[in-house]
Parts: structure tokens; sequence; C-alpha cells
């Protein structure tokens, strides 16, 4: 057991607690099992058994004659004509009729930083076909042929697979792809296809670049300040050749030759200098109650904010991932705010603390546009907000928008969950609508209602 | 001669280059589940059934491969010739019939714009539920109007049997008399018959009138009802789109076949490219890389059906078979495992036997007629089970039983087998189509309804509904799989009682309802 969480449990305890909310406590302060970021991709791949194709209609000349590789489409390629099919689909939408283009999103995080968001516009033709019925955990028959007893195991594929080598396309050709430029595409075909609104100027430069002039160009001969170390490498260099350094150990300066060329200087030169215009901070509650589809939902939202975001400020977007259970921890990159897991409760104003004093101390506030985005299930140890509410009220000075998402257990239903009591008590989100906004959604929620969370988000 | 670059841009149109233009076929299609009930026609097919047949080979392959491929295809092209499920593809030419197609579908694409690509979606989404056999059956129908009359017809098919119910001595009986006056009376036979016929039933002159004025719709399918009885598409301004309904029913036919005969037909090829091979000198010094390739192809793998493999050696068995006779009743009659053993009969009529049988099966009959358990034994064939182990987070593959029926069931689960949805003619007016689905144990793709029925509203021009059934609830396994401690380990999963219901969907103004009708009590 934690010493300190029980600690502060006891402490929040003696301030007094309903039997509710001491069950949810103890639930998570006793938290056994374990906490996997549950395979986004899960669902897709339960029917891909990849050593074999799953019916005999799989098995083509093409591939076993011929030997070819699976025909591949490019994604890149299906983006080319991304706008001509965004565009049909608009009509069809004109036309009365549903939209048909989908937005395949493949993601798989890889280390240090190397996510891989594959973006394929998919579609599928609508037909009556039947459907399979059969017991949840069991996958289909096969065909199989060699020894073995009724009932023996013959073989074994992990679920999740290792690789995390996804079904569909873009996947294992056309080599890694890097994270933002596909988030980036990501998010222009979230705006377009789901029309966001675009974000507010906050009434800063919108300009793309700036210069600064500084000292950093370098030149031998004249300019503005001698640049010692530069200049007396210069010389060494010179004098090694000149054959007047015969001895390293022994070395006399005044021996040196010095040439006007071997002056250094740095000059005033005109800089580029990109302007970073949006700081996101991704706040993610990896408490043990989170366990599951809430870590799944709010992960998918943040990557879709994320790109969305990138594509808003073309690529102008710095991010920062802020993890919290009791404590908030700040980590590094999209792959560990991913994949970190662990199992403790819960205290939400740890991570906006942990917003606050980043902003404070790296001056932040002054050039850029700041965005808070949390995702909970809503539960909070701290009940009634008091510590919680103080610091979000914070940020608010400072922030573009605050999004909270709350993906609430079935269990929650009906009954409101501690943070979004506290919040709707605190008033925030009625005195501040531009700046702090709320989604709940349900735990099951689909990717529509995921999106559709973001535009309350942002909107 | 092709590159691997033109087989994939080949692969979306089915291989066939005079494919019409269909935006789908360009972008990625979701794969996975009821991908081959989505696209039917063999995807990446080397050969293309027409006339005369095309057949690509790769420019990469050396050329004792491409030898072989060339000798699979023409068991491909033998197949498609013979096979008389491909009967009615027989005589005309489908690259020069597509070309006119696409040209057709791109003139009218200049003219009318995206409504095309409308009327092209709307009518696939119902093209895997075309009257195939149907068509078949018209093909094949012999035409035998010889020496009966439609009144005589009429009177013993339908009158006698739906109007009067009668029994069967008494059924014969009006045979035997039909036949005595035939031979009494010569040409007057039949009149005289009907003499007496409707001194016994007067109203039966009346019936059959009013059977001839009411067309014989039998199972009309979708497709086709649509476009003879649609009056939207029958208005003289939406003509037109009957013409490219026309182009997508004629595409789904023509592949209809090739998809109901997968094993046969891959079986057949492969049996005839190493049969005809090994007997060639193109092989010798490639005798190990021919071993090597096609043994990939055609060998039985741990887990997995591939129709090569299996086909071939149904074939092979099946020729071994005939050839000793074991296709008789004395074999039959045999019980005595030792005998039936050394049984051989020397008919050496096993090369024939299978030349029957590629003319007259397709993979549902081929399969549940030659499998049997002595060849599940032979190939030591099993059922592989698939489960979840909850405690390592894999997938479990177990041998789940080595019975015959049970592997034949489980080859026929896995063939294609579009769902039976046919126009209730009853319940259909004019403003309203009625669909049964009928029930096979099996619901339908609940995802895929709305924007198929919309597609049938659409073309239909008027109020939609669809029968069919649903699971109402299945005994829920909760307790049984539930994430605990790894003994929780499943046993043989007993399979689940689940309830039926009969639901209704209505399609009405681009809006989707459901209304239960009543529940259905299954085995």
């Amino acid at each position: 057991m934690n010493n300190k969480l029980q600690k502060y449990y006891e402490q929040i305890k003696a301030r007094g607690l309903t039997h509710k909310q001491e069950e949810i406590i103890l639930e998570e302060l006793n938290f056994q099992g374990f906490h996997d970021i549950p395979d986004m991709l899960s669902h897709e791949r339960k029917n891909s058994f990849q050593p074999m194709p799953e019916s005999i209609y799989e098995y083509t000349d093409l591939l076993m004659l011929h030997k070819a590789s699976p025909p591949y489409i490019n994604y890149s390629t299906c983006l080319r004509s991304l706008d001509e099919l965004l565009e049909r689909d608009k009509m069809r939408e004109k036309d009365g009729f549903p939209r048909k283009i989908r937005v395949g999103r493949l993601v798989k995080p890889g280390k240090s930083g190397k996510d891989k968001i594959v973006v394929v516009p998919t579609t599928v033709e609508e037909k009556f076909i039947h459907d399979s019925v059969r017991p949840p955990e069991e996958g289909g028959e096969s065909g199989g042929s060699g020894e073995g007893e009724e009932g023996e195991i013959i073989g074994e594929q992990p679920i999740r697979d290792p690789e995390g080598s996804g079904a569909g396309p873009g996947e294992g050709q056309g080599g890694p792809h890097e994270m933002e430029s596909s988030a980036y595409d990501l998010g222009k075909i979230l705006t377009e296809k789901f029309e966001l609104p675009n974000l507010k100027d906050k009434g800063k430069k919108r300009s793309l670049t700036r210069y600064t002039y500084d000292m950093t160009d370098r030149h031998r001969g004249f300019g503005q300040f001698l640049d010692k170390k530069a200049t007396l490498r210069r010389i060494v260099e010179t004098n090694i050749g000149l054959g007047n350094l015969p001895d390293v150990g022994k070395i006399n300066p005044q021996d040196f030759l010095i040439s006007p060329a071997d002056r250094i200087y740095r000059i005033l030169s005109r800089e580029k200098d990109y302007e970073s215009q949006a700081m996101i901070f991704f706040l993610r509650d990896y408490s043990g109650s989170m366990m599951g589809k809430p870590t799944e939902l709010v992960v998918s939202q943040h990557v879709l904010i994320y790109s969305w975001l990138l594509y808003q400020y073309d690529k102008q977007v710095e991010s920062r991932f802020i993890l919290h259970d009791t404590e908030a921890h700040e980590v590094p990159d999209f792959y560990t705010y991913y994949n970190s897991k662990v199992a403790g409760g819960t205290k939400v104003a740890s991570a906006f603390r942990m917003v606050n004093e980043i902003v404070e101390k790296e001056n932040l506030a002054k050039d850029y546009n700041i965005y808070i985005f949390h995702g909970t299930d809503g539960d909070d140890w701290d009940t009634e907000g008091k510590e919680t509410i103080p610091e979000i009220e914070k940020s608010l000075v400072y922030t573009n928008r605050v999004g909270i998402t709350i993906a609430a257990h079935s269990s929650a239903q009906g009954n409101k969950t501690e943070v979004e009591k506290y919040l709707e008590t605190s008033g925030l989100l009625k005195e501040k609508p531009s700046l702090i906004r709320l989604d709940v959604m349900q735990k099951d929620a689909d990717e529509p209602r995921i999106i559709e969370g973001i535009k309350t988000l942002i909107s | 001669m092709v590159t691997n670059r033109d087989l994939i841009e080949l692969s979306p149109k089915i291989m066939i280059p005079t494919l019409y233009d269909y935006w789908v076929h360009d972008v990625e299609v979701l794969k996975g589940k009821g991908k081959y009930e989505l696209y039917p026609g063999n995807p990446y097919e080397t050969v293309i059934n027409t006339r005369p047949a095309i057949s690509f080979y790769n420019d990469n392959n050396p050329d004792w491969l491409n030898v072989m491929i060339f000798y699979h295809v023409l068991g491909h092209i033998d197949f498609f010739q013979n096979n008389l499920y491909f009967r009615h593809t027989w005589d005309y030419d489908f690259t020069g019939q597509a070309l006119s197609d696409k040209r057709l579908i791109a003139r009218l694409r200049s003219e009318k714009g995206r409504q095309v690509d409308y009327i092209i979606e709307f009518s696939r989404g119902i093209d895997n539920i075309v009257s195939y056999f149907g068509e078949l059956s018209k093909v094949n129908r012999p035409s035998f109007t010889a020496g009966t009359s439609k009144r005589l017809d009429f009177y013993f098919d339908v009158f006698l049997q739906s109007h009067k119910k009668v029994n069967i001595s008494d059924y014969i009986k009006e045979i035997e008399r039909y036949n005595q006056s035939i031979k009494d009376y010569g040409t007057l036979g039949e009149a005289s018959f009907f003499a007496d016929v409707e001194l016994k039933h007067p109203e039966f002159k009346a019936v059959f009138k009013k059977s001839l004025e009411k067309k014989p719709d039998r199972d009309p399918d979708l497709l086709s009802f649509l476009m003879s009885k649609s009056e939207f598409l029958n208005k003289e301004e939406n003509k037109w789109m009957k013409s490219v309904m026309q182009v997508v029913l004629n595409t789904s036919l023509f592949f209809q076949p090739q998809i109901r005969t997968k094993i046969m037909n891959e079986g057949w090829a492969s049996y005839w490219h190493e049969t005809l091979f090994m007997q060639d000198d193109r092989i010798k010094g490639h005798e190990v890389d021919f071993a090597r390739v096609n043994a990939g192809v055609t060998s039985m793998p741990r887990v997995g059906l591939n129709p090569y493999a299996l086909g071939m050696r149904m074939f092979y068995n099946i020729e071994n078979m005939a050839d000793l006779g074991k296709y008789s009743i004395e074999f039959r009659q045999i019980s005595d495992a030792i005998e039936r053993d050394n049984f051989n009969k020397n008919t050496n009529a096993g090369r024939e036997y299978i030349f029957k049988i590629r003319e007259n099966f397709d993979d549902f009959l081929f399969v549940n007629t030659f499998i049997d358990q002595d060849f599940v034994d032979l190939h030591k064939l099993f059922v592989v089970g698939k489960r979840i182990n909850r405690a390592k987070m894999t997938w479990e593959y177990y041998v789940q039983s080595r019975s015959a029926k049970d592997y034949k069931q489980m080859v026929i689960d896995t063939l294609y087998h579009p769902p039976c949805i046919e126009v209730d003619l009853d319940k259909t007016d004019d403003s309203r189509l009625y669909l049964q689905h009928r029930f096979e144990e099996k619901p339908l793709v609940q995802e895929f309804i709305a924007n198929t029925m919309m597609g049938i509203e659409y073309l239909w021009g008027g109020t939609v509904n669809l029968e069919t059934s649903e699971v109402a609830a299945s005994k829920p396994l909760t307790g049984f799989y539930a994430p605990g401690p790894p003994s929780a380990q499943p046993q043989e999963p007993e399979k689940q009682k689940i309830q039926w219901q009969r639901v209704l969907y209505t399609m009405e103004k681009r809006k989707l309802t459901r209304r239960i009708l009543y529940a259905v009590d299954s085995k």
C-alpha cells in the first residue's frame, strides 16, 4: 500500500466524505488490477490472423502463383484524391444522402516520438450480407491439417500484436511516416470533413515567421565582434599548417603568426525565427479507475485535437504532456503519454497546478496561445474541488481554452461525477463559456461522439 | 506480359481492364469481414473468363514459372468453358461487353453527372441478391413443350395440387385417365379429357383464364423487379437508369459462378498444372524450383483453408476412388474396413469421372458430396477453433473436431452465400415494396441495412419494407469468460441458445424505422 496515498486518504476522510465517495476512493486505493492502455486497433485486428487468409476467397492466383504482393494503395495517393472525395461527400449531403467517406485512422505509437498516424479515407459498399453470430470471445472456425488430438492447442497469437502492425492499408510499405505530417493530414481532414470551427485569433500576431537580429553569422577579416575562441582555433590551424607548432606539449603563443584572415568576427544578421503560436497542454488522468475504455476515449480524443490544432496552426504548435494520478508528471512525448500506465488515486488539482507552474516559470503566457485539454473519468478524491477549482481559475487568466473531457463510467449513469459536480457548482462554465468547456460522454462513446465532443470543447 | 505494377492497378477492377469506372474502385475499401461478399469475383485472378480468355503473366517471373502458370490458366479456362454454372457466360466476349458498358456509363456520366454514380451505388447495393440460379435455369431449361399445353400443365401442376388439393391416389388416377383418353381418342384426347374435367370442376375454365392474365412472376429478383415495375424508373426521363442497372446486373451475374466454384476451380487448375507440367520437357532443370513453388501453392496449411490444396486433393481422391470402382452400391454395402481398403474393381474410369464432376458441380455440391470421413482421415484434416485466452491475452487455436461432418460444415460455412431476399408480391402494392429475407439462422449486417434500403427506396420511388430476423437475446456467457484468475480456462464452450425475432424495417422518405414483429422459435 502506498503510504502517501493512505495518508492523503485519511486526511480527506477527516474532512468528511459521503459513503459513495469513500467507496470510490477506497476502490482506487486498493486497486490491484492491471491498467493497460487499451489497444485502439484491437477491434480491427481481432478478425485478422496474420499467418493465414481467413477465407478461401483470399487465396488468389496473383498471390499464390505470381507471389505478387497484395495490392497496396499508398495512403498519400488516397490523400491526393481526398479533396475530390470530400467534395463528392459534400455533394452527397446536398443530394440528401448520408456521407460515405470515412476517415480511417490508424495510430501506432512508436518509440521516441515516432508515432505513426496513418490516415486513409475509406468507404464501404453497403449490401445485405449475412452477419455471423458467435460467442463474444470466440473467433471463427477454420480448416487445419496434421497431427493433434481434439482439444489440443496448436497455436497462439497475441491479441495485441507486439509489433503493433495494424491491419489495413499503409502498413509495411511506404516507410515510416512522421507523426507530425500525418497528424497534420488528419487535422486537415478533420477540419474539412467535420467542418470544425477555425480558432479565434486571440489578437496576437499571426505571422508565421518573424525576424530577429543577432550576432549569429561568422565572418573572417572584419565584423562587429571578435569571436575569440573561433579566432584562436583558426590561428592554431594556420600555425600547424605552417609547421610552427612542433611540440604540442610546449606551446609558446608568442611564436604564432597571425594572419588578418584568421580573425573571426560575428556580424549582425537577420534571423528567421519561427514563432510558435500555440502551446497545448494535454493532461490525462491515469489513475486506477481509468482502466480500459475511458483511457481509450481520452487518448483518441487527444490525438484528434492534437492533429486538428497542428493543422490550424500550420504546424506551429508545441505540446506538453502531463499525466496525473494524485501527483502530476510531465512526460516528454506523445508516445510516453499514450503508453504510460499507473494505478493510483486521483487528484485533478495536481495536473492543473503543474500547468500553472510551467506557464509561470517559462513565461509562456506572453507568447503563446495556450490550450489545456484534460481527460478524466470524473472521479476526484478532492471531492469538492477545493484544490482544483482555484487552480483552474488561475489558468483561465492566460489560456485560450480549457477543455475538460469526462469519460464517465456507466456506473455513474444518472449520477454526476465529482469533477462535473464541482465544476458546475463553481459556476465557471456559465460565467466563462469562452474559456472553459466541459464535455461529458459515456465511456462507450463512438468516434462520431468523440468528434462531437471536440466541437463542444473547441467551438 | 504485365508488370507487377500493372497487376496491382488491374486488381481494383477485378483484373478486367475495360470494367466501367466507379469511384469506389478507386478508394481503398475497408478490409476484413465480408469482403468477398461485398466484392465477389476473384479480385486477383490471373485469367479472365472471356472470349477468347485473357491471362496475365508477370514479367518478373522466370520462364519455367510462366509455363507452369500457363498450365494453371489452361485448367481455369477448361473449367470456365465446361462447368455448367458458367453456362450463361459461354456465348459472349465479356471484356468487349465491359468496354461497351464502360463507354455507356461514361457517356451517361457526361450527360447526367453524379446521378450515374448514385444509380451504380444503389444497384451494386443489391447486386449480390440477383437471381443467379434463375438466370441459369433460363439458360439450361430444356424446351420441352412437346405435346403438353398450358392448360394441361396448369391443370396438373396448379389446379389439382393448389386449388383442389387432391390426394396422391386421385392425382394418379387423373393422370391415368388422361393417358387413357389420349390412347382412345388420339389427337382429340386432350379435348375429350377436358370436357370431362369441366363437367367435374365447372370453375376450372375461369380459374385457368385468370391464371393466364397473371404473369407468372416466379422469384422475381430485386434488380429485375425494380427495372420492370418501378414507376420511378419507368418514367421517360429516368429510363436511362435502367441501362446502368442492367450493366450492374450483368456484371454481377457474370462473376457469380466464379465465386461459387472457388475450391473446384482452383483445385482443378492445380490438378492440371501439376499433371501437365510434370510431363513437359521445360520442367527439366527446374524440378526443385517447381516442387518448391508447387508445394507453396498446394500444401495443406496447418491452420487455414487453402482452396488450391483442398480442391486438388479432392479431385485426386475422387479420381482414385472412381478408378477403384468405389462409387458403387457394391462398395457402399461393405462394412468391413479391410475389405473396403482392398476393394478394387480396376475400372480406370477415374479421369472420366472427374471430368463429369468438373462439368456438373459447384463448391457446395462438391464439398457436400465428396468430403467423407475417409478423406478427412487420409489427409489428417480437422476443424480449427479459435478462442481467447484471457490469462495470456492470446488467441488460441485448437483442434476442435476431426469428424467429417463438422469439417464439411465448416467448409460450407465459409462459402459465399448471399442472403435470400425476395419481393413479397402479396404485400407489395403500387407504393410499397415489401422484401422478405428468408430465415437461415443468420442475421444481416445491421449497419449496412439503412443505406442499402435507402438505395432501394430511391430506385423504387416509394416506401420499402424489409422483413428480416435478428437475434433477440442469447444466453449470456457472463462469468464464463470473466476476467479473473488464469484458471478460468474455458472448456468446450457450449453452443449458445439464440432467441430470434422477426423484425420489420421501413425506409420511408430516407428515414429508417424498425419494429419487432414477433419472436421466432428456433430449434
